[in-house]
């Protein structure tokens, strides 16, 4: 690991530096997307459908059009050849069923929140007045919205015209892979089995921001400004779905608010003021309230989940067996279709499984459509796999800890290739493990739980493990191109020195809360040798960044700041010329350190900085070297790469009231080199509220009519800071050697590793009265009633 | 109607519908866009600005109840230069990622540190309860409330008198409101 060791020599890197991002938003200093006006701009609002499954007769706009300040009413069949089908990019397989997916309904609606028709109006109070003067003529169908019933033979469908609700049905089998055994043999043949079914509820990413558009038509090419986490996808989408030329648009991400997959997406919302801003002529901005985010905003997980596993009596897994079925709603969005299927690869989670079955049915319902939210199916897998290892744990009446480590990869064992064909470069699971039940407490908490046990006291302690893995790094191209994925996964960097000295980042990556510019600038301050707070880091504009592939998927650190690494490599080999011809020495006596060439053996040296101006003047620069300081590189990763971790957590659960009370949560993980603590340390944080969230209070939920019950944040429980403990944090550090910065990536794990860890605890709080599992989330009254009632 | 409001030491005289809310108010009619809209059932505290000394969700206020008040957003809390200490405090716990919460919360916190200058972590919490952050899990949000009510204490600076009470920090404002 030369180049991890390099990277450490300017010092910026593995320090807990203060975010430049933070002088501009503690002042409110802001470009969110709804803080910017044009002259002559015009405000749409959105009349979406009450129903969830209807066929629209009629659409009567007249009254609307003839209000004060209203300058346009569109509708569906306005649009209907201009609109073309919402992109989906991960067909997973051949014959997987898509709906056409209107922007604007044409002619039927298919989930409650559908846009049905805009109002583009002088001010947003007139364009929200007129909403209320279109009438509609809707002619309800039958609503189906229960996975399980929806694939039942005779069951109404949600697109008559496909035939099914089975969108697509994707099979792994280790046997025929050639990377294992048969699960069914397995199974058959097991010592003792488990068998469990786990329900992942519905989720909302629920990002603070709400998203929000505005279009600038008035240019040679049509500007976007969009609350987005992927504006370079967001440009070429644009164009392949409307059929305007992609030089003709220019995407910019200002300040956004929060993604958390939440705004991985081509929504419906940027293409119909994409298509009615260039109808007018006028810029025209919209901004969805908290409500219409909730119901038409894409969902995440929502999955049914059956394991099988078998397993020897003295705790190593033998084989193991999952079929899935996954809620797409009404249509496939962009990655809607591929979410469950990169959980294929994780259920196998750290541990040596010989056998490995997976299958998935997508399913259309009448709902929202889900996508990515934070983790992506990862999380569904490690939920589902670290409960059966604690099931099998108690199975057994083995320690949790115990069985893990029975199955574990050791830490001498990688490089490592799974049942499920990916390679793991590294990892110790020993060592976070015995880091984390050092912190934990571990043996004293057990022995109060085996304490309060015995008094029969009225609150229980529960003790939940959750020893996760995850593929990071999205993703090798090849890799995605042999999933059907419809693009690569490569990022591009940019470095540019300029004239004073002065250095421009440009990323593809497009933070929303990550801090990139800080972290960049660590790196890149390091690599060059200048001060950190000579760098810049531009990002998010697809004219400043011209290409990209964005931020998802804990890539930017592994595959995006790759890129600016060897960007900025690319600059150090032409400088080192430039230096060689400046020192009259050959180009391999010059030495370059901490910003400075030396020819080797003597003080005489000179300075990128005196390079980058003679650069600029380019009076004497050696034959064939171009007057540019500047480099470019497209990074594509050869492997993901595989952050782990131990996170431990103790609950308090009342078994009267049910209530659960987190009393202490210890992670963990090793995400590899860190180059920013203070921000690993954030995102771990941050990723454990979210983890946290889905264990015990998030729920999204729709009543018999297909409404959303849940639209409201009085309603969806996004936690509060009285709601969370603080969290106790820590890392081992254990290199990725699938890229040279040594990195793993962070962003997800928190949330990956949480949700299992919680409700682990709360069944193993109460698992001696007879209760195995709880649904979630782990409400006061799910919990009574597991105890108390029998019933899940 | 006619309205008259200080806003950040700034004395504004509007007609506004009746129906406008003090949010819209603030960020449409005088482009104090620093105030941020997350919700529309006043849950999210995004919004949260001092009347009168007071911490307030904006879009739960009209902006005609705003008349003849004084209105203090995140855009006003910086002086000569510096930034105020809950700010700064902010900024040194790595409080805020996206940072869309984060106007709301400070003004949030200022508030909850006039009322109790050393609250403990329970209290910080509660006290922040109305106020959602998606990105941070809360830990240094309570961390930065708690490091900022060190740096408020009387002594700790030049710094400290000026939100140690809350109605001081108003009268303070208006004081220099009336010297422009
Ligand atoms: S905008 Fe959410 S509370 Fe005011
Ligand atoms: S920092 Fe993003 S919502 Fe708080």
């Amino acid at each position: 690991m030369t180049a991890t060791a390099d990277s450490h020599a300017g010092g910026e890197v593995g320090q807990a530096r203060l975010r430049k991002e933070d002088a501009r938003l503690i002042a409110g200093r802001t470009r969110w997307t709804d803080n910017m006006s044009l002259p002559g701009m015009m405000h749409m609002a959105i009349l979406r459908s009450p129903l969830a499954h209807a066929r629209i007769n009629r659409i009567d706009t007249s009254e609307a059009r003839s209000m004060s300040g209203v300058e346009a009413v569109v509708t569906g069949a306005d649009v209907a050849d201009d609109q073309g089908s919402l992109p989906c990019a991960w067909p997973i397989t051949e014959d997987m069923k898509s709906p056409n997916a209107p922007s604007l309904a044409v002619d039927e609606v298919n989930f409650a929140g559908e846009a049905v028709a805009v109002v583009v109006a002088r001010s947003a109070a007139e364009a929200h007045d007129a909403l209320e003067a279109i009438e509609i003529d809707y002619e309800e169908l039958p609503v189906v919205l229960d996975m399980s019933s929806a694939m039942t033979e005779g069951s109404d469908l949600v697109h008559p015209d496909l035939g099914t609700n089975a969108s697509a049905t994707w099979v792994f089998d280790s046997a025929e892979a050639g990377t294992g055994g048969s699960a069914d043999e397995a199974l058959a043949g097991a010592e003792v089995t488990v068998h469990r079914t786990f329900r992942q509820q519905r989720l909302i990413p629920a990002f603070m921001e709400p998203r929000s558009i505005l279009v600038d038509p008035t240019g040679e090419q049509t500007t976007m400004w969009s609350a987005t986490q992927v504006p370079h996808i967001l440009r070429l989408m644009l164009a392949m779905t409307t059929g305007v030329d992609e030089h003709k648009i220019r995407v910019i991400a200002p300040d956004v608010g929060g993604g958390f997959g939440g705004k991985l997406q081509v929504t419906p919302e940027e293409v119909i003021t994409f298509l009615v801003a260039r109808k007018l002529g006028k810029p025209v901005k919209y901004t969805e309230s908290r409500s219409e985010s909730f119901t038409s905003a894409h969902h995440g997980r929502d999955q049914i989940q059956k394991l099988s596993l078998a397993a020897n009596r003295d705790g190593t897994v033998t084989g193991l067996k999952v079929e899935l079925l996954a809620d797409m709603g009404a249509y496939l969005r962009l990655v809607t279709p591929g979410v469950p299927i990169l959980g294929a690869f994780m259920f196998n989670a750290i541990y040596k499984i010989p056998a490995y079955h997976f299958s998935c049915t997508n399913v259309f319902t009448n709902k929202v459509p889900t996508d990515a939210y934070r983790g992506a199916g990862r999380p569904e897998a490690t939920f589902a796999i670290e409960r059966m290892m604690d099931e099998l744990a108690a199975e057994l009446g083995m320690d949790p800890l115990e069985v893990r480590e029975r199955n574990w990869i050791k830490h001498d064992e990688f490089p490592y290739t799974t049942v499920s064909t990916l390679t793991y470069d590294s990892g110790n699971y020993e060592a976070a493990t015995a880091r984390a039940r050092e912190l934990f407490g571990y043996d004293a908490l057990r022995a109060e739980q085996a304490e309060r046990r015995r008094r029969g006291d009225t609150v229980q302690l529960g003790i939940g493990v959750s020893t996760f893995t995850e593929m990071c790094g999205l993703a090798p191209s090849r890799v995605l191109g042999a999933l059907s994925y419809g693009a690569g996964g490569w990022e591009h960097g940019a470095v540019r020195m300029l004239p004073t000295g002065k250095v421009e980042v440009i990323t593809g990556s497009s933070p929303h809360g990550q801090g990139h510019e800080t972290a960049w600038s660590q790196i890149v301050a390091d690599r060059l040798g200048v001060g950190f707070d000579d760098v810049e880091v531009l990002h998010g504009d697809t004219q400043s960044s011209h290409k990209g592939l964005d931020t998802y998927g804990s890539r930017s650190l592994t595959v995006g700041a790759m890129a600016v690494v060897q960007a900025a490599d690319k600059v150090i080999a032409k400088a080192r010329k430039i230096a060689a011809h400046m020192l009259e020495c050959a180009e391999d006596d010059v030495e370059f350190s901490g910003g400075r060439f030396t020819v080797r053996g003597t003080d005489t040296s000179t300075s990128i900085q005196e390079i980058a101006l003679a650069v600029f003047a380019a009076h004497d620069l050696p034959d064939g070297v171009e007057p540019s300081l500047d480099s470019e590189a497209t990074f594509d990763p050869e492997n993901f790469s595989f952050p782990h971790g131990t996170h431990l957590c103790a609950t308090e659960v009342d078994t009267e009231t049910g209530r659960v009370r987190l009393r202490s949560y210890v992670a963990v993980d090793d995400v590899g080199n860190v180059v920013n603590p203070m921000i690993v340390e954030g995102q771990v944080q941050g990723g454990l509220a979210q983890g946290i969230a889905q264990a015990l209070f998030e729920e999204a939920v729709y009543d018999e009519t297909g409404t959303l019950t849940s639209g409201t944040l009085a309603d969806y429980l996004v936690p509060s800071a009285a709601d969370l403990p603080s969290f106790t944090t820590d890392r081992t550090e254990t290199p990725s050697t699938t890229n040279a910065l040594g990195v793993k990536g962070v962003g997800e794990a928190g949330t990956i590793a949480s949700t299992p860890a919680v409700v682990n605890s709360v069944v193993d709080a109460v698992r001696h009265m007879g209760v195995q599992d709880i649904e979630m989330p782990c409400t006061p009254m799910r919990v009574w009633r597991a105890i108390h009632g029998g019933a899940r | 109607m006619r309205i008259t409001v200080t806003v950040d030491g700034t004395r504004y005289t509007d007609d506004v519908e009746p129906r406008m809310l003090l949010v819209q108010y603030l960020r449409e009619q005088l482009g104090k866009v620093g105030t941020v809209v997350g919700c529309d059932t006043s849950n999210c505290g995004a919004c949260t600005v001092h009347v009168d000394g007071h911490s307030v969700k904006s879009c739960s206020m009209l902006a005609v109840q705003a008349d003849g008040s004084e209105v203090t957003t995140v855009e006003g809390l910086s002086r000569d230069g510096r930034m105020h200490p809950v700010q700064e405090a902010f900024h040194d716990n790595h409080a805020l990622q996206c940072g869309f919460c984060t106007p709301g919360m400070i003004m949030q916190s200022m508030d909850l540190l006039a009322e109790d200058a050393d609250p403990d972590e329970q209290t910080v919490r509660e006290g922040l309860e109305g106020n959602l952050c998606r990105c941070t899990g809360y830990q240094n949000i309570v961390r930065a409330v708690q490091d900022a009510a060190h740096r408020m204490r009387p002594g700790a600076g030049p710094d400290a008198e000026r939100v140690a009470d809350e109605t001081a920090m108003s009268e303070q404002t208006r004081a220099e409101v009336r010297q422009s």
